[in-house]
């Protein structure tokens, strides 16, 4: 499962609602907007996504996790928008019957995610500057 | 002619000034559209740094294009 959202990450309706009855291990990733990046404070970020062609990306992605990690089920869910300090940009749970391999696909999942997907973050800081990150 | 729904995202987007236009082009392949887009509006990035989309899926820039395809010119992404 995959999904964008503009609003903030509800986890707890996530969790609940994907477990298998094999489900011995669960895996979560949150990435959170750190205050600091490069030496700048950091006083928000603007987040934007293509949301058709990241869920298709992210299908694929999936579909490489199931096959390499004896996992039962993925789910992930990434913001758009303004965030701030601390605020949580994707949320990532992954359930296996057992935890090695929930781990190493919980792994997969994200940095392949931050490799593929089309989405792209603008970095604001206190001292009035702002950039769009991993830009040539 | 053909007409091609043409989407920008991030600095592509603030360089065009919006986020989606209808466009008319005699380009034949998605990168010749680009340069086509990039010349005619001053945008900075150049090809070999970008991705290409038609219809939702991430396609090569020799791939063709026609009437009615969506294409998305995708810059370094950021995600997570």
């Amino acid at each position: 499962m995959f999904a964008l959202t503009d609003r903030p990450i509800e986890e707890h309706p996530l969790r609940q609602g994907g477990m298998h009855n094999n489900g011995g291990a669960l895996v979560l990733f949150e990435g959170h907007v750190r205050p600091m990046n490069k030496g700048r404070e950091v006083s928000h970020m603007e987040y934007e996504g293509a949301e058709a062609l990241a869920a298709n990306e992210f299908a694929r992605i999936e579909r490489e996790c199931l096959d390499r990690y004896d996992v039962l089920e993925i789910q992930c869910v990434h913001r758009t928008g303004t965030l701030h300090v601390g605020d949580m940009a994707v949320w990532i749970a992954v359930l296996a019957a057992h935890r090695a391999p929930a781990f190493d696909a919980c792994r997969y999942i994200i940095d392949e995610l931050k490799q593929r997907l089309p989405l792209w973050k603008k970095e604001f800081y206190s001292n009035g500057t702002s950039e769009w990150l991993n830009t040539p | 002619m053909i007409e091609i729904n043409v989407t920008y995202y991030a600095m592509l987007r603030e360089q065009r000034g919006c986020s989606n236009e209808r466009v008319q082009t005699e380009a034949k392949e998605a990168g010749a559209l680009y340069d086509e887009l990039a010349a005619r509006h001053g945008l900075s990035l150049p090809q070999s740094k970008l991705k290409a989309a038609r219809n939702n899926e991430f396609v090569a820039w020799s791939t063709p294009i026609q009437q009615g395809d969506r294409i998305e010119f995708i810059p370094p992404v950021a995600g997570g």
